[in-house]
């Protein structure tokens, strides 16, 4: 009798869900988000795009700092490079958002690689402090920018959701028609991004943050593989910035600071380093969290009065809360909670 | 093993050209020359300090030497960055094990294959035609490596899991996985047992004869060096005291000298 899977060709050795619960597992979930939006109301559709979209940033800031081990808090100055080029691309060129999403992408894809410059000679916290910079730098321009023709702000018209000439109004309300968008971007990312980790390029990058010497020696080109990981991920910070711009409809710079820099490392620190699931994990509690604390307060408003005016400061101790309590007790993340989980189902009902 | 007759020697593949090192006022290397033949076993030898890893960085480009060439194929390679001498074919092993820690051991040797694979972010990410035949393609040499490692059994472990020794056999396959064509080993041996030193040494002569690379050791277990090289390079306080077969070097006054003091080699009455 046959006890455990085995592979009889290399392709099936490396295929990235080799086993039949795992695929199941993966037609559920993809189901269950098909069925998903025909049910839930617009609260809920826009918590399930700020999560997608969160997510796409999450998985691009974790190919950098999870994977390639370069420290990044200017991953919201990219995404603000994302929902502006897309922003003034659908408001001077009138440019729907199948195009203006991509070169947005593309483009702060080319930003990230700049500003990924100093990583050649910085490493760790002085890295850290260099990508401050570039978050300042460009928020920086943003705030001046009438010099570039940059507005504070922008409005994006309503004519720019558009796909390939079809209006997204004509799908629904704009929460359930940019539900589509947002899932599929996410699926994209999911499987470019694991593929990426099981081929050459990815494993250069996790090489470089392991052992960075070691790596130049077996033939990694640093300069080359830490300016690639820099715009990769940036791809995917303006992908999410673009996507931001064109679902909200206004943007302006005050959503892309310094907190949402240190919103996507908490990301991708509670919900796992080095894991493309962990990133959708850590986003979905991010934008979760906050929204059950508002919730939790409604239900307790005839109890405790004024509690609505404490409600920001609640938000943002839960959030200090919930990074110490991950950094204390599971400094790997939801996706290593998960694990666990499975281990424990899959070995029982023997402990070992 | 044979030891060359140092009068028919074929090209050397390796020159080594009166390199100078130094840190500041440290000099770590003076004018250390002497070449390494092609399809030979070489040991650098000498004691703690004496400059054999800062020799060895120089070759992978890892330290800029001040003075001197080394030239690989004919080829001055002083100041070329280090991923392109990976490419000309010399590879190595660290004294203290550089493994990807959180990658496993497969991964870790397709790591050895970075230099052969051309795939890049785009095919890679989309796993679509030449990224995903070079992946099993490359995975079939890898298997190769394994079994003349004899480490199949742990091919899917992380490495960081691993013992000692096990992750010294690792680092030798991730460098082997290149398909060098000069191989430097920096205390292969260094902390192992009797068996796992015959082990390691077994491998390091199946490399030598099966693939006819050339390699490059440094050791300080004695027995293995004048076992296995057909030459032995003896470096003290950065300089190159000594060179020849091992029988040569075994006798030379100089080398005694280093190794056991003066007074044991002076004549007692």
């Amino acid at each position: 009798m046959q006890s455990g899977t085995f592979h009889t060709t290399y392709a099936s050795d490396v295929s990235l869900r080799p086993y039949w619960p795992q695929r199941i597992r993966i037609v559920i979930v993809l189901a269950l988000a098909l069925i998903f939006p025909w049910f839930a109301d617009r609260y809920w559709l826009n918590l399930a795009n700020t999560i997608a979209i969160a997510a796409i940033g999450a998985i691009g800031l974790n190919i950098l700092v999870g994977y390639t081990g370069q420290i990044s808090i200017g991953h919201g100055g990219f995404l603000a490079v994302g929902a502006y080029t897309a922003g003034m691309m659908a408001v001077h060129l009138g440019a729907p958002m199948w195009i203006t999403i991509p070169v947005a992408s593309l483009f702060t894809a080319a930003v990230g690689a700049f500003f990924g410059l100093p990583s050649l000679r910085l490493k760790g916290l002085y890295l850290a402090i260099a990508t401050l910079a570039s978050q300042e730098i460009i928020i920086w321009v943003l705030t001046h920018g009438k010099l570039l023709g940059i507005g504070e702000s922008l409005s994006l018209p309503r004519a720019s959701n558009n796909l390939f000439g079809l209006p997204l109004d004509r799908l629904g309300n704009n929460d359930f028609a940019f539900y589509w968008v947002c899932l599929v971007a996410l699926i994209l990312t999911v499987i470019f991004v694991s593929n990426l980790f099981r081929t050459r390029a990815g494993r250069a990058f996790v090489a470089i943050r392991d052992q960075d010497i070691a790596a130049q020696v077996i033939g990694v080109d640093l300069f080359r593989y830490k300016l690639l990981a820099f715009a990769t991920s940036s791809f995917f910070a303006g992908l999410a910035g673009a996507l931001t711009a064109h679902y909200r409809g206004i943007i302006s710079w005050e959503r892309f600071t310094i907190d949402t820099s240190i919103l996507f490392l908490a990301m991708i620190i509670i919900g796992g380093l080095g894991s493309v699931s962990g990133s959708i994990y850590g986003a979905a509690f991010m934008t979760l969290l906050p929204a059950f604390l508002s919730n939790l307060a409604r239900a307790l408003s005839d109890v405790v009065p004024n509690i609505n005016s404490y409600l920001p400061y609640m938000q943002q101790g839960a959030f200090g809360l919930a990074i110490i309590l991950f950094l204390i007790f599971e400094p790997e993340g939801i996706v290593k909670m998960w694990r666990n989980i499975k281990d424990y189902f899959r070995l029982w009902p023997f402990s070992y | 093993m044979t030891h060359r007759d140092s009068v028919t020697l074929p090209a050397p593949q390796m020159e080594i050209d009166h390199i100078g090192l130094s840190f500041g006022g440290v000099r770590a290397l003076l004018s250390v020359t002497f070449n390494i033949y092609p399809g030979t076993i070489q040991a650098i030898i000498g004691p703690n300090g004496a400059g054999k890893t800062s020799l060895l960085n120089c070759i992978s480009g890892l330290y800029r030497p001040q003075q001197g060439q080394i030239r690989f194929e004919g080829r001055n390679i002083i100041g070329m960055p280090p991923h392109q001498i990976a490419r000309l074919g010399i590879a190595r092993s660290f004294q203290n094990i550089e493994l990807f820690r959180h990658m496993t051991v497969v991964d870790n040797l397709m790591l050895g294959r970075h230099i052969h694979m051309r795939s890049g972010i785009f095919s890679g990410g989309l796993y679509w035609g030449r990224a995903q035949r070079e992946e099993v393609e490359h995975r079939a040499f890898v298997e190769q490596v394994i079994d003349l490692l004899e480490i199949q059994s742990i091919r899917k472990k992380m490495v960081g899991a691993l013992s000692y020794g096990l992750q010294k056999r690792v680092e030798l396959g991730r460098a082997l996985a290149m398909n060098p064509r000069l191989l430097l080993l920096d205390e292969p041996m260094a902390g192992m047992n009797t068996e796992e030193k015959e082990d390691m040494a077994r491998f390091i002569l199946d490399i030598n004869e099966e693939y006819g690379t050339t390699i490059v050791l440094i050791e300080h277990d004695m027995g293995v060096v004048m076992d296995i090289s057909d030459r032995v390079a003896v470096l003290e306080f950065g300089q190159l005291i000594a060179y020849g077969t091992p029988a040569e070097v075994r006798s030379d006054p100089k080398v005694i000298d280093a190794y056991l003091g003066r007074e044991h080699a002076m004549p007692r009455m």
